[in-house]
């Protein structure tokens, strides 16, 4: 008889799951779609940090963008909503069970345009979950119309010539309240994983800008939204680590001056490795003018562009213990006696 | 027949007193807070034990514009809007032309100051001395205005009859019992009350005098009475955008939540969030109700429109919400305070492909409370979002009722598999038509078992809720949401339903338009015998074709232009659609039991 092959062993987490359990249904995008590398990321997360998987919820809105949250976390629930309107889903959602991790996803005319409102609104009410922005600069599934980050001047074969200057949506993010805003290339795999990790133990809404080459429609080298151009330029404000809540005590005191490290809401750190920048995330001021001056020399800054934990979450600010989907009748229905003392004033 | 006439046919030439059967309207300028003067007469008629009602017909502007405050009285309990034989003038602006609209007969009490007001022999004035009686009262300058209304007040109590203890109880429950609030405008009561004794000579006929038909009743607006019903049914996760004439509906929700919903540690067992606009409104509540909250939203006609794209994603997906709508008339801005019921063809197939949605039709305060628990039990029942489809005149006007009665059932949560039953099934599709009535079973997100979870998607789905363009897969889907609509007609609110043994003709209404039919049935009782039906929700059950079928003619009633719920009625029923027939109208105002009475004679002299 011959000897079986050895199987190797499957790696299980903490929570006894292997990487593919947290796979999605197979990508529809198209090949090379930085969509699809964000969204290996997303499982790659959710397997090192040992996320359950039914208490994670995922959303979208409308766009190749939000399509991606059928590609990863296939055991937990998933609401695909209206164009531009993941936003208020996502509230109603985490108001009902604020006790949910939400990881949503959208893309640059699904947030930057249809979805401006909303997108602000969210921020401003600090919804407790982590909003993705899959940003290429134009709609795919319409084919290749420019969206509103597109840069001002751009020429794309079959958008033609783009007149309007382009929405940045970490400004808008920072401008609205949101406490955690950073920036990324989808190119850039670790550090869009050290930035989603990170931006799931932030306390509200957490921003992530990730710049994600359309290869069908704008991938042209000269682009600023292309894979080459992002490769060439981007330029990281720091190197980013992310150290879970439980190992904490692990890590190696850090040298001042090389690392900042912070601590967010759940007792997680994260380090930020000075790369020369000098740059202070917590500072607001100096975020928004960091982004509109690599705005007008057209650099590509990435990394945790402002951090301030300091907002309550919408969740927090209602006052919610028990998730109200978890209430029991007797707790939602008030007795007989007290309508009856109620209409009292009413005779 | 107007008062002159009836003491010429009575054969009288001295007035002989009519008690307890007219009508009155206060006309004065929006912002000067006469709202509490009426509402004090209102409730002072109340505590006499006269059937009473009152309705509020107000411009959208916050100072300045003219505003009218009709309050009916009638020992038969009639509470339909009718033209006013007493006038309270207090708006130079209106005063021509509301005293041209008396009835010969009718009563004037105008305020002293008003300048050149037109004299008409068949009238009774009463003049009020304003200035005079506020003279030396103790209150902030910018309080002057809300006190002079008080001066009417002590007026119409004089002319009435109405004992000064009953209104100032009636007083003391608007103020909230606050004594010096209540002590001051009673002061200017008490003084009009005795200036009128002392000067005036009683020259009408009308009085009124203590009854027991309002023992036991309780008067509230419909909005509040929604709105308590909705906490009683559980509702955990509101949120809406301002709009009028919903607003009342929200702030009572607001008012009522904080004190009957906290739990054991004091936490409150809901949330109200104010949205950025209708749609995210509507966002909200969908994503509430996917994660199985009980979840609301109030809000009138363009505040539909916006969350159109909302409702038919939630028809389609199957996730329970409530919409109330608090119709005004429109379209656009339209009569934004004016009453209508011009939404029902919207609000029933509101958005695009092919949608269906229940509505319910509350036509009492007593309807609003229990459509208010009710429909929140039938959006999780059915798992689709429902309406209510209340009006501006039932919401934001005071009625009387009888005490709510306490929900009858156990809360219905519908067909949500836990944990356990996902294991014991070992699995579920999430759109399967597993019990055959068309609504399939959901799990809630953080259900803890790795079989619960499925995309919510409104693009084309399977039974196991994964994306699909094929055509069976549409078609199938499709026909069992045609199935769940079909159980959802034996799941709402039946009709009420009066059958009159001689009738030839039916009369089917909703809402609020049932009390100018109800007077006018009576009127034309031997003239023209009707059967009634008055509809309390949308899809339609058998009973409304069996009263369909056993009447030669049946007239739809309704308060807009096009006669919209006749045409839904007939295209449900089309082999009965001839006989099915409009008497529609709109101008903003609630139906007259007269205009009703004239437009059924007409349309039956042509039958």
């Amino acid at each position: 008889m011959e000897n079986p092959s050895p199987v190797p062993p499957i790696k299980l987490n903490a929570v006894g799951l292997s990487k593919k359990d947290y796979d999605g249904t197979p990508s529809t995008l198209c090949k090379g779609c930085g969509h699809n590398s964000i969204a290996s990321q997303v499982v790659q997360v959710g397997f090192e940090l040992n996320l359950r998987p039914h208490e994670i919820i995922k959303l979208s809105g409308i766009g190749c963008s939000s399509k991606s949250p059928a590609y990863f976390l296939g055991m937990s629930h998933g609401f695909n909503a209206l164009h531009g309107r993941m936003p208020s889903v996502a509230t109603g959602a985490l108001l009902a069970n604020h006790t949910l991790k939400a990881i949503g996803v959208s893309g640059d005319g699904d947030t930057g345009s249809i979805g401006m409102g909303q997108f602000k609104h969210l921020m401003r009410r600090n919804v407790r979950m982590v909003y993705v922005v899959e940003n290429n600069g134009v709609y795919g599934l319409t084919k290749g119309q420019f969206s509103a980050t597109a840069e001002e001047g751009l020429e794309l074969k079959y958008a033609g010539h783009n007149e309007f200057p382009p929405v940045d949506l970490c400004m808008e993010a920072i401008i609205a309240g949101c406490g955690f805003v950073a920036r990324s290339f989808a190119g850039d795999a670790k550090q869009v994983r050290e930035l989603l990790k990170a931006a799931l133990s932030h306390r509200g809404t957490a921003l992530l800008d990730i710049i994600s080459p359309c290869v069908a429609f704008n991938n042209e080298d000269d682009s600023p939204k292309s894979y080459s151009y992002g490769t060439k330029h981007e330029q990281p404000l720091h190197e980013l680590g992310f150290i879970p809540h439980a190992e904490e005590i692990s890590i190696e005191p850090l040298e001042p001056g090389e690392f900042r490290t912070v601590r967010l809401h759940d007792g997680s750190l994260i380090s930020l490795r000075n790369l020369g920048h000098d740059y202070d995330p917590t500072n607001k001021l100096a975020a928004l003018e960091r982004l509109q001056r690599a705005q007008e020399t057209g650099e590509f800054i990435t990394g945790l562009i402002y951090y301030n934990p300091d907002r309550p979450s919408l969740a927090e600010l209602e006052g919610l213990s028990t998730p109200l989907a978890q209430l029991p009748p007797e707790q939602l229905r008030p007795s007989q006696a007290a309508l009856e003392q109620l209409l009292q004033a009413y005779r | 027949m107007n008062v002159l006439e009836r003491q010429q046919e009575a054969g009288l030439a001295t007035p002989t007193p009519i008690i307890n059967d007219f009508s009155l309207v206060v006309a004065t300028a929006n912002g000067t807070g006469s709202q509490t003067a009426n509402l004090t007469l209102l409730r002072s008629f109340f505590k006499l034990g006269i059937p009473v009602h009152g309705k509020n017909i107000f411009p959208s502007n916050i100072q300045g514009l003219p505003t009218w405050y009709h309050i009916r009285v009638s020992h038969e309990g009639y509470i339909a809007r009718k033209p006013s034989e007493i006038l309270v003038a207090f708006n130079p602006a209106t005063a021509h032309e509301d005293l041209q609209e008396l009835p010969s007969g009718g009563v004037c009490i105008y305020n002293a100051d008003l300048k050149n007001l037109p004299k008409r022999n068949d009238i009774t004035y009463y003049p009020v001395p304003v200035n005079e009686l506020i003279a030396g009262i103790d209150v902030p300058v910018k309080r002057k205005p809300y006190i002079a209304n008080m001066t009417y007040v002590g007026v119409v109590a004089w002319m009435l009859g109405v004992p000064l203890e009953v209104v100032e109880e009636a007083l003391g429950a608007q103020f909230d019992y606050r004594q010096k609030l209540v002590e001051s405008n009673m002061q200017v009561v008490r003084r009009a009350h005795a200036w009128a004794t002392e000067n005036l000579h009683k020259q009408d006929p009308f009085r009124l005098e203590p009854m027991n038909k309002t023992e036991g009743l309780i008067i509230m607006t419909g909005n509040e009475a929604g709105a308590l019903g909705a906490v009683f049914g559980g509702v955990s996760v509101a949120a809406w955008y301002p709009i009028t004439p919903s607003t009342s509906f929200m702030d009572a929700l607001r008012e009522f939540l904080p004190k009957l919903r906290k739990d054991q540690n004091g936490n409150p067992t809901y949330t109200v969030i104010q949205a950025e606009d209708e749609l995210a409104a509507a966002g909200i509540i969908m994503g509430a109700g996917w994660a199985g909250a009980r979840a609301l939203t109030a809000t009138s006609g363009p505040g539909i429109s916006l969350m159109a794209e909302f409702v038919s994603y939630g028809y389609f997906t199957e996730i329970p919400a409530v919409i109330w709508d608090i119709q005004r008339v429109g379209p656009s801005t339209g009569l934004p305070t004016r009453t209508s019921q011009g939404d029902v063809a919207f609000a029933y197939t509101l958005g695009h492909g092919d949608t269906k949605h229940p509505i319910l039709f509350p036509s009492s305060i007593e309807e609003c409370f229990e459509f208010g628990w009710k429909s929140l039990d039938l959006a999780e029942q059915l798992q689709t979002p429902v309406f209510v489809l209340s009006d501006l005149d039932l919401g934001m006007n005071n009625w009387m009722g009888r005490p709510f009665e306490y929900p009858n059932q156990p809360m219905q949560r519908g067909k949500v598999l836990s944990a356990e039953q996902l294991e014991a099934l070992g699995g579920f599709a999430r759109y399967k038509d597993v019990d055959g009535d068309g609504i399939p079973y959901r799990t809630l997100p953080g259900t803890p078992h790795p079989l619960a979870a499925y995309f919510t998607r409104g693009s084309g789905h399977n039974e196991q809720a994964q994306y699909s363009e094929r055509a069976d897969d549409w078609e199938r889907n499709m026909a069992r949401l045609a199935r769940k609509f079909e159980t959802a007609r034996n799941l709402v609110p039946a009709p009420a339903i009066d059958h009159h043994p001689a009738a030839r003709v039916g009369l089917i209404a909703y809402g609020t338009t049932r009390y100018a039919i109800e007077e006018a049935r009576d009127r034309l009782a031997s003239q023209l015998p009707t059967s009634f039906l008055r509809l309390r929700a949308l899809p339609i059950n058998q009973q409304v074709r069996d009263f369909v079928a056993a009447h030669e003619r049946v007239y739809v009633i309704e308060l807009n232009r096009d006669g919209q719920m006749c045409s839904i009625l007939q295209t449900e029923m089309p082999d009965y659609a001839a006989r099915i027939r409009s008497i529609a109208h709109l101008d903003g105002l609630p139906l007259t039991a007269r205009w009703v009475q004239e437009r059924l004679l007409q349309a039956e002299a042509n039958a």
